[in-house]
């Protein structure tokens, strides 16, 4: 017996200590460690959270709109996510939005798009639904704007423009949605799930919602921004369905590109005189949409400031523009009205402040809020500077609006003037100082309630300043 | 003498079967799904590869157009007017056939598009009919490949007998229809057989159509698979598919079969065809 049982012990030990030394000789090398992977989950919500699952309600929102629902579901899943709208106003947030993230982020490459189904209570519009907000940078994000919805359980279906960008994804889906017509209702979105479908086609990038859009007269410095960047696709039903993307999936490209440059979130900036044309592809594809652009190289600004204005008592002028004087408030020196192409920019020259106007033909300056009593004036007063052509029969025309005694628009008692200002007071490169006594302005018989100022003339590029009356 | 280890023979049996078992499992596992198709064999008689000039309308002594909107829509309730017009239907210059649907007012119709035949030029009872083509999306658009009988001025329709070898509607781009029209199984009553993609869809992928017509039966395929046969004891009537039978291609807007097109109808809709083959049996 005792020989066996030593046998048996020294068997043991030696096996003991083969394993022993096997296992210490192997080394842990950096290298042999893989990289972790994210995991490619494709349900995010069928009957419930899935794993990695988290949702944050977005600020001003009602942060109980969201719960689950195991009443009203799709088909024969258990639950369904349900969002409760508010009214308008209601003391609890004005609207039910939030986000559907990932705790550790997800590998979604391998789908091509987020689908789900929808109903409501009621017919209804959905403001937004996508995927990528994750909360954060939201450099991937994805947007479905004003989804109709009715009571009746619908599949929509949200593309992913290119999802070899979505490696590490944390916004896996997220919503915003108004009241309708001011009061709240209630939608049910079940089965959120991602998939690869094979029944989609004509994937194509857009900017610019399509158009294509010209620039005449940038300037070098001038950015401009390419907007309404979507992603174009025909779904399963045979329909055409846009979704607003993140400037991330394309890839932009100026033809010229010592004319403007443009970076990779759509911001062109204009380099020099020239021309080129801005356009994006996306998965290699060129983007429906583009812009041609001219640029006049730099601007061509006035060397100097307009002359300073003497010094006035206080009781002698009010000014409206000027840094001479205090100047009284303004409502807007560009009312935007319909038809009106003009662009207003506050420039300085030498530290002098200057109103610029781009693509004149008329602007509206408004200041109802706080109506100017000239009666006791005798001048008004404007310096302007045009780089345009102002022979004849090219002008610079002035209307001056007194709203009457009712201080407003309309009314029976509003007076008005417009002068014209032409060859050889009119000229080119120079700063031109317009002294117009107001007498000059016969139809502007009341002068106590002075409400619009506008410009207008065929000189499309004016700077403005020192703009006040005086006596 | 020899002694048997019973422990050991069972554990050697044991492994055998196991092994065995193992075998069978894996060797079984991978099925294909293949079709016994049955062996014809087959003459090319006719076709049209579409080789021309771009902007070129079809071959004219293959084929001639159907102009206008027909009795009450051809029949059928469609909106469009067919035209002989190259921005309805053309060769483009690279071997296809090219019929375009446009959103336009024409002629009274709010819509136009092409249709050609081949009758009177050639028509043939029996054999195998191909064609390869490319079809449209969106709701409201209904492509078709398929045959009249080319008795039909004299017998009217259904009598002369109706082959539909590609039907769609666009609201469904994965699905296909194979049917026949005739006496007592017309119009809705239509003997009729889809036949759906489970991956992809007609519009964005060229498919092969064919029908093999025998005497007793016609079999539809897709892409060289066999989805139907129709034979003389499915339909609900007289078998009329004894005689010779033209060739038609092209693509409606709106109509009893497909509904109307929609504000989301993406317009032009474009069906390219790469060739059309007709084959007698050896």
């Amino acid at each position: 017996m005792k020989k066996n049982q030593s046998l048996h012990t020294v068997l043991f030990s030696l096996i003991g200590l083969i394993v022993f030394i096997g296992m210490s000789c192997k080394k842990r090398d950096i290298a042999d460690l893989q990289i972790p992977q994210f995991p490619s989950t494709a349900e995010v919500f069928i009957d419930d959270f899935t794993g990695d699952l988290a949702y944050a309600a977005f600020g001003g929102s009602d942060v109980k709109a969201f719960q689950v629902d195991n009443q009203v579901t799709f088909g024969s899943t258990k639950q369904s996510m349900r969002f409760d709208v508010p009214d308008a106003n209601s003391p609890n947030g004005s609207y039910a939005g939030g986000v559907f993230f990932s705790k550790t982020g997800r590998n979604l490459s391998g789908y091509n798009a987020l689908t789900f189904y929808i109903k409501a209570s009621l017919a209804a519009t959905i403001g937004v639904l996508g995927f990528g907000n994750d909360l954060g940078e939201n450099k991937y994000q994805v947007t479905l704007n004003a989804l109709p919805v009715n009571s009746n359980w619908k599949k929509v279906i949200i593309p992913i423009p290119d999802a070899s960008k979505l490696s590490k994804e944390k916004g896996l889906f997220y919503y915003a949605a108004d009241p309708a017509n001011g009061r709240g209702f209630t939608f049910w979105i079940d089965e959120v799930r991602f998939e690869k479908l094979t029944d989609l086609a004509g994937l194509a990038g857009v900017i610019f919602n399509g158009d294509n859009r010209t620039i005449t007269n940038a300037e070098t410095g001038d950015k401009i921004t390419i907007t309404d960047i979507q992603a174009s696709v025909n779904l399963p039903s045979g329909v055409n369905q846009k979704v607003a993307i993140s400037p991330y999936y394309l890839t932009f490209s100026s033809s010229n590109a010592a004319v403007a440059s443009v970076n990779e979130l759509g911001l062109i900036t204009v380099l020099a005189a020239g021309t080129t044309t801005i356009t994006g592809k996306l998965n290699g594809n060129t983007a429906l949409g583009k812009l041609d652009l001219t640029s006049v190289g730099l601007a061509n600004l006035p060397a100097t400031p307009a002359p300073v204005p003497p010094a006035r008592l206080p009781a002698n002028v009010i000014s409206m523009y000027s840094n001479a004087y205090n100047n009284v408030p303004v409502d807007t020196w560009n009312t935007r009205w319909q038809f009106s192409t003009a662009d207003e920019y506050f420039i300085t020259i030498n530290n002098d402040n200057v109103i610029r106007y781009k693509n004149l033909n008329f602007v509206g300056i408004e200041f109802t809020s706080n109506q100017i009593n000239a009666t006791a004036m005798t001048h008004f007063h404007m310096d302007i500077w045009t780089p345009d052509n102002t022979a004849l029969p090219n002008n610079f025309k002035i209307l001056l609006v007194d709203f009457g005694a009712n201080g407003t628009f309309g009314g029976g008692d509003d007076k008005s003037h417009e002068i014209t200002i032409t060859r050889p007071t009119l000229i080119s490169s120079n700063w031109v100082s317009l002294d117009i006594p107001l007498s000059t302005f016969t139809g502007l018989t009341t002068r106590a309630n002075l409400a619009q100022l506008v410009l207008s003339g065929t000189v499309p590029n004016v700077f403005v300043d020192n703009v006040y009356f005086y006596r | 003498m020899i002694s048997i280890n019973i422990k050991s023979l069972t554990t050697f049996l044991k492994i055998v079967f196991f092994s065995l078992f193992l075998f069978f499992l894996l060797g079984s596992c991978k099925k294909e799904a293949v079709q016994t198709l049955p062996e014809r064999e087959w003459t090319l008689v006719w076709s049209d590869e579409f080789d021309g000039t771009a902007g070129s309308s079809p071959d004219n002594t293959k084929w001639s157009f159907d102009i206008g909107t027909g009795n009450n829509g051809w029949g059928n309730a469609e909106l469009q007017y067919y035209t002989s017009r190259s921005s309805n239907i053309q060769r483009d210059g690279n071997g296809k056939l090219v019929i375009t649907a446009r959103s336009e007012s024409f002629g009274g119709a709010g819509f136009t598009s092409a249709r050609i035949k081949t009758k009177d030029l050639y028509a043939q009872a029996y054999g195998r009919f191909e064609a390869r083509i490319k079809t449209t999306t969106g709701p409201g658009i209904w492509p078709a490949f398929w045959m009249l009988g080319s008795n039909i001025d004299a017998v009217p329709w259904p009598q002369c007998g109706e082959i539909d070898i590609m039907e769609q509607r666009g609201q469904q781009p994965s699905i296909n229809y194979g049917s026949v029209h005739g006496p007592g199984y017309s119009g809705g009553g239509a003997i009729t057989k889809p036949y759906a993609l489970t991956t992809g869809r007609y519009d964005t992928d060229y498919h092969i159509y064919a029908i093999e017509w025998g005497v007793d039966y016609i079999d539809y395929f897709v892409d060289n698979f066999l989805y139907s046969r129709i034979t003389p004891k499915d339909v609900t009537g007289e078998w009329v598919f004894d005689h010779p039978f033209y060739l038609i291609l092209n693509v409606a807007v709106g109509g009893n079969f497909v509904g109307f097109p929609t504000t989301g109808t993406p317009f032009p809709q474009s069906m390219y065809v790469d060739y059309v083959k007709v084959y007698k049996q050896k």
